[in-house]
């Protein structure tokens, strides 16, 4: 066929098909081109079959144009990071190709739009090339009518052919997706599809060989991280929700907004971001937990309320889906700077709770959690998402909904007394009653941001806020005492330990593996809870000569991290330092492994 | 929501209780300033919630910063202090998400019309289930003596020595152009009429907006003495022919110059926030007729399998 173009690269490139377990594919083209749909189909073909998947995806703040990537690592084992280098990259755009060529692995295979690349002579050797019209064919496939849609379309069928993937599996997702549409749409999807599929110049299908996994896996849902948040919200019996648009953020009020009504909630969008938290406050003063969120300004927005909301005992839910910062930062890129402000954030004295998901499905779990505790506490509730892991697809074993769901219903029943701030509950926390509440007695609560006394009035007495200051604390000691026990990735003892939080766990685990098959026993540990901290953490340090912490956020004026500032302050054990990265990039295993192999060879110098 | 009574559904034991006293309703003593307006409007309140007799546990009073929001320590029924200017985005919270309650919000003229200033436009534009009381004293009287947002021109405050030279907010001319469906002027030395506003306000479906004359006697004593009669000022009512369906004609009326009129400016009718969610909420449910919770999102990720 006279659209391809091959270049055998030099280096041992050949013929023969590779045999591989898992492949990484990265998808470069322009925000508009729907490439990122291309990886969802991927995502749920895994999710449907033997393989495992993780995709990742940036997406420019601008609105359309600009460009935008897709990278999606298919498996047959457990996939846990997306995958540092692509194994092969579809390049739509002579842009596309001139950034993203130095990701791809040695000998990788670069397949290009020849209508719009024209590859360079230095990389020919390097890379095995294949040049395929992509835009050409597919406007030939679909009719030669519009501009360059179904190209996406055309090159997930073009992977499906180079990697045997189950074609009549993916046929019936392109069904499931357009099939609401109209006839017509369903029909170019699928023109196009087969279109790419059908091509077969070059050998294409004969160059990988993908390793079929284990049993068939048939109850794996597929979704991104902002989705599982929601999700998780709303089996655990969140029914109210109020939040203002921001990026990363806005996907999760939008899935609430839509489908809270469902269940008999309303999430209402706002005039800012102090009315969000507000109303949602005012709402779980209204006896149901409720929710809001928002990313990088807009949690510096929320502050003071989720201080009143500290301080008069109301319990929250605030999800912070971290962005690049300060201020406005890096709307679309990664990073965990929002830690300070997630565990300090107001003024005074204001204990919190602090939880960090790692990955996709634990999206769904750390949501409800959140919930629970703040019910339970009476207490707001941060969830610290990212960036990565709210646009990230991931398959994941399909939760029990029918055990884990919750509504729980409102509580009017009339009481006898009550004291909103009663401290004769020890360390364990009181709860409110819900306004509509008859108090038997007569004395109704007051809930307030002054200090007050055990009925929510105002007070200045030194021994009352000594006694309440210690009641807003010590209801998260009892807490930490629940928390179930941290645990060591690797031997639990040793040189070096690794320790990460949020969605730095999958690479983190990665580098512990690959560092051990090579013979350097390193080991990790990933935390989730991070105010309180869970009991026992000290013990684990101790069996280890190192501490480093590997965060995506400044070292700071000291060289530690956010995550490390605590530790260091909780534990007060110099051996915590930092591995810090601020390239608004996810961590690649790679980097980690080669920064924590030059801070080994760089204290053992000093040593 | 959907497991909490309506409004129009009385408590199961309202029948065999009795009335509401003013003694039962009475919470702490009042820290207000000696002559103070907002007393006034506080013994209104009780006498409200005696005519109306509703029971304690479904009136919820909600403040913000300032003196007036105060308000709540002295109300025994539910009542919450909130943080400055954010009381009304806290009430509509509470209000869209427990329709059985009765939600009364008072607050001061910095918090509604400056700090809160947004959330004044947006709680009336959307039209959220609720009454809203501001004690308009035209200084801030909390941080002793500086302009307010309604501050007249000339008011020689301790952030404007020579004289306040911003321009007033009108707030009958705010709420009517942010879309309130209840607006209306009312001042603490006339406890009568006040309570009539308050009736009226309380029987109207929406956001019930009044601008409450209410002295401060210690930072700017004789303010509104030109609407006393008392003080040989004018207690001007509406026109008897106004229509209180004519947007132009009470924009008109509220721009006459101080003390101006007395009464309901403006009333229409527009369906609130809360119905407007509650209705789509049935329609949501109607597809599902009655189905756990988990069959509803097990059907959501069926479809993301």
């Amino acid at each position: 066929m006279s659209e391809t173009t091959v270049s055998e690269a030099n280096n041992g490139s050949n013929s023969q098909p590779s045999n591989i377990s898992e492949v990484t594919i990265r998808l470069a083209g322009n925000s508009q081109d729907g490439i990122q749909s291309i990886g969802g189909f991927l995502a749920r073909l895994a999710g449907r079959s033997e393989r495992d998947v993780m995709t990742m995806m940036t997406i420019p703040s601008t609105i359309s144009g600009g460009a935008s990537i897709f990278q999606v690592r298919l498996g047959s084992g457990e996939v846990i990071s997306p995958g540092d280098k692509a194994d092969v990259l579809f390049a739509f755009y002579q842009h596309s190709y001139d950034n993203h060529v130095n990701n791809l692995t040695k000998g990788g295979v670069l397949v290009y739009d020849s209508d719009h690349v024209e590859p360079c002579e230095e990389w020919l050797t390097k890379y095995r090339h294949i040049g395929i019209a992509i835009s050409s064919l597919t406007v030939e496939a679909i009719g030669g009518t519009a501009r360059d849609k179904g190209k996406n379309i055309f090159a997930l069928g073009l992977i499906a052919g180079m990697f045997s993937l189950d074609t009549a599996k993916l046929e019936r997702l392109i069904n499931e997706r357009f099939g609401s549409k109209s006839k017509s749409i369903l029909k170019t999807a699928m023109d196009a599809f087969q279109a790419g599929c059908r091509y077969q110049s070059n050998d294409i299908s004969n160059l990988f060989r993908l390793a079929r996994g284990g049993a068939e896996r048939s109850n794996q849902v597929v979704m991104s991280g902002n989705e599982a948040i929601g999700y998780g919200l709303i089996a655990a019996g969140v029914r109210f929700g109020a939040g203002y648009p921001i990026t990363p953020w806005s996907d999760i009020m939008e899935l609430l907004r839509r489908e809270l009504p469902k269940y008999g909630g309303s999430f209402i969008q706002c005039e800012d971001e102090i009315a969000s938290v507000s109303m949602a406050i005012g709402a779980s003063y209204g006896g149901h937990v409720a929710v809001t969120g928002s990313s990088g300004p807009g949690i510096s927005l929320k502050t003071e309320a989720i201080g009143w909301a500290v301080m008069a005992e109301i319990p929250l839910v605030v999800i912070d889906v971290q962005r690049g910062g300060p201020s406005t930062g890096l709307p679309t890129d990664v990073e965990q700077s929002d830690l300070n402000i997630a565990l300090y954030g107001g003024h005074g004295d204001s204990p919190r709770v602090v939880l960090a998901a790692s990955d996709v499905e634990d999206c769904f779990y750390t949501a409800i959690e959140a919930v629970n505790i703040a019910r339970k506490y009476s207490v707001p509730v941060f969830v610290l998402s990212d960036q990565a892991i709210a646009t990230r697809i991931e398959a994941f074993n399909e939760p029990d909904l029918k055990t884990i769901c919750k509504n729980v219903e409102l509580d009017l029943s009339p009481v006898p007394s009550h004291k909103p701030y009663d401290l004769s509950s020890g360390d364990g926390p009181s709860q409110h009653r819900a306004p509509g509440t008859r108090i038997e007695d007569g004395r109704y609560p007051v809930v307030t941001g002054l200090e007050h006394d055990e009925w929510g009035h105002p007070s200045g007495d030194a021994a009352n806020h000594i006694a309440m200051t210690k009641k807003r604390r010590n209801k998260l000691k009892t807490l930490a005492d629940e928390l179930p026990a941290p645990e060591v990735y690797g031997a639990d003892s040793g040189d070096v330990l690794l320790v990460g939080w949020g969605s730095t766990k999958g690479p983190l685990l990665e580098a512990v593996e690959e560092l051990g098959n090579n013979g350097d026993a390193l080991s990790a540990l990933h935390i989730k809870h991070i105010n309180p901290l869970p009991n026992g953490l000290d013990t684990i340090f101790s069996r280890f000569n190192s501490v480093y912490v590997i965060e995506m956020n400044d070292g700071g004026v000291y060289g530690y991290g956010q995550l490390a500032g605590v530790l260091r302050a909780r534990f007060a054990d110099a051996r915590i330092k930092g591995i810090n990265k601020t390239a608004a990039r996810r961590w690649k295993v790679s980097e980690i492994i080669e920064r924590v192999k030059a801070r080994l060879e760089e204290e053992a110098a000093t040593a | 929501m959907s497991d909490t009574a309506t409004m129009e559904q009385p408590t199961q034991d309202a029948g065999e209780r009795q009335p509401v006293t003013k003694k039962e309703i009475t919470a702490d003593n009042p820290t207000w300033c000696p002559g103070c307006g907002d007393f006034s409007v506080l013994s209104i309140y009780y006498k409200l919630i005696q005519k109306r007799n509703i029971p304690h546990e479904s009136v919820s009073t909600v403040a913000g910063i300032g003196c007036s929001s105060r308000f709540p320590y002295f109300v025994q029924a539910h009542g919450v202090h909130y943080i400055h200017g954010r009381a009304l985005s806290f009430a509509s919270g509470l209000s869209i998400s427990r329709p059985d309650l009765h939600v009364f919000t008072f607050g001061g003229d910095g918090d509604a019309f400056s700090i809160g200033g947004n959330h004044f436009v947006h709680t009336a534009r959307k039209n959220v289930k609720m009454t809203y009381l501001v004690m308009d004293n035209f200084v801030y009287g909390l941080t002793k003596k500086q302009t307010s947002p309604t501050s007249p021109l000339g008011f020689k405050s301790k952030t404007d020595n020579w004289g306040a030279f911003d321009q007033p907010i009108n707030p009958m001319k705010l709420a009517i152009s942010a879309g309130a469906t209840f607006v209306a002027r009312a001042s603490h030395t006339n406890p009568k009429h006040l309570l009539e506003m308050m009736d009226a306000a309380m029987d109207h479906d929406g956001f019930s907006f009044i601008e409450c004359l209410s002295e401060c006697t210690e930072f700017f004593a004789g303010a509104f003495d030109s609407s006393n009669p008392r003080k040989g000022g004018e207690f001007k009512l509406m026109p008897e022919d106004h229509d209180p369906t004519d947007e132009a004609a009470a924009y008109a009326l509220a721009s006459e110059d101080f003390p101006g009129r007395f009464g309901i400016f403006y009333q229409i009718q527009r369906p609130t926030k809360n119905a407007l969610e509650a209705g789509v909420i049935d329609a949501a449910q109607g597809k599902f007729e009655g189905k756990p919770d988990s069959e509803v999102l097990q059907a959501t990720f069926n479809l993301m399998k």
